[in-house]
């Protein structure tokens, strides 16, 4: 299994029978491969269906059919569509219960940035910071360092949040944090990493009470 | 019973010079892209925009912006069409970003006479600077104001002469919200069917809300 698999494999661990999940991009979309058996989830987009199923066979696509990255994937039994002002009381509403999104940096105490990047024109934000004040729990899953080595957890972000809340789990391929009122704890390493890698590439303060 | 079957040539000469202009879609699903093709033809231009996306490049709204129609863009990602960069750099095209979900509340408020309201999403962000907050619970808040438009542009699957009407799958997204909230509503369709046809609990969209419609003329 590739890490990028691994991620979203430990991200799946999480979700409980019943639950209405929301999946960025990235990812996120890999953990729906993973679920435990006896685990249902009910998958919500943002554009306005609450039952996606897995992408299309060739030859099946419905252009109507789409997720929030535009992306085709088909409906199951039992969903349903809806409009987007609906869509959106659902996440701000509390009704989703856990959205598991891609970040590009991490804070000591939890809050994420991933909507925009610095020097470039800030043109784009969609659903992000509707979901991250939105939903029941937050699970952050991406690399642990950014493609040239830099720490994306870090003290104090430099790009701009996408909001105040913190969020309550960060998976990367080193390790998982959960999100406490006194900042990030280090409760497991993943398989293969070490207390001394994680320590090395992330710059943010953390406590460690590994099981 | 009130005429409201129209060409699209018809419909779109509506549309004046420096209106604003709600347009249904996510990205080109659920688009109306006969009447957007209309309005390109047609030539109006220093429109406001108040849509979600602003097409693709070479597809959709962006055939506007392209041609320098399009003076102000409101919605909640650009990000997808490079062509919106490139005119807000060259200092061609204004742009009001919003939260996806705020946009849409936005435009729920203003179709339902609701002047405004608080909303947790951005509190603590740029997207926040200068916007009155307020803390509600413990938690802060920011002030929110609703969003018209002189007209919108809808797409639906089916309508009835009434112009009740139904959506299809995702394409539904910010359609029947826009239909509440600008003094005229153009809806695109596939179908029209005869008064007493669609079953009154299905329909989605209700006929005070719709103004004209349009029969798409290609293949859906």
């Amino acid at each position: 299994m590739d890490r990028k698999h691994r991620i979203a494999a430990r991200a799946a661990q999480e979700l409980r029978d019943g639950d209405v999940v929301n999946l960025g991009v990235g990812i996120p979309t890999r953990v729906a491969d993973h679920l435990p058996p006896g685990v249902d989830v009910y998958l919500h987009t943002e554009n306005g269906l609450l039952g996606v199923g897995p992408a299309p066979k060739p030859g099946e696509v419905d252009p109507d059919v789409v997720n929030a990255s535009k992306l085709p994937v088909t409906q199951t039994p039992g969903c349903s569509f809806f409009a987007s002002d609906l869509s959106f009381s659902m996440i701000r509403g509390g009704h989703v219960d856990v959205a598991i999104l891609g970040a590009l940096q991490v804070d000591a105490q939890g809050r994420v940035a991933n909507w925009s990047v610095p020097g470039a024109t800030v043109l784009g934000v969609g659903g992000a910071m509707d979901l991250l004040v939105g939903a029941g729990r937050v699970i952050v899953t991406m690399s642990h360092t950014t493609r040239d080595g830099q720490p994306k957890i870090v003290q104090n972000a430099s790009l701009p949040l996408t909001a105040d809340r913190p969020v309550d789990l960060v998976i990367t391929e080193l390790a998982v944090f959960q999100v406490t009122e006194t900042g990030l704890v280090l409760t497991e390493l993943m398989p293969g990493a070490t207390l001394e890698e994680v320590r090395r590439r992330t710059a943010a303060e953390f406590r460690v009470q590994l099981a | 019973m009130k005429q409201k079957i129209l060409s699209k040539s018809d419909a779109i000469a509506r549309i004046r010079d420096g209106m604003s202009i709600m347009v249904g879609g996510f990205g080109l699903v659920g688009a109306p892209l006969e009447l957007i093709d209309e309005l390109y033809r047609q030539g109006q231009k220093d429109l406001t925009v108040i849509s979600n996306n602003v097409g693709e490049p070479g597809k959709g709204l962006s055939r506007l912006l392209e041609a320098g129609r399009i003076r102000k863009a409101i919605g909640s990602y650009f990000t997808s069409n490079p062509v919106v960069g490139e005119h807000v750099l060259a200092g061609k095209l204004e742009v009001e970003l919003m939260p996806q979900g705020t946009f849409v509340e936005a435009i729920r408020a203003g179709g339902a006479g609701i002047g405004g309201f608080y909303t947790r999403a951005s509190a603590g962000t740029l997207l926040a600077e200068g916007k009155e907050t307020r803390v509600i619970g413990g938690q802060t808040y920011v002030l929110e104001y609703a969003l018209t438009a002189d007209v919108a542009l809808i797409r639906a699957h089916k309508a009835d002469r009434l112009g009740n009407l139904v959506y299809r799958k995702t394409a539904r997204n910010f359609n029947p919200v826009m239909a509440t909230a600008a003094k005229l509503v153009i809806a695109e369709v596939d179908e029209i069917v005869e008064v007493g046809q669609m079953d009154p609990e299905v329909i989605v969209t209700p006929h005070l809300y719709v103004d004209i419609i349009v029969q798409r003329e290609g293949a859906t």
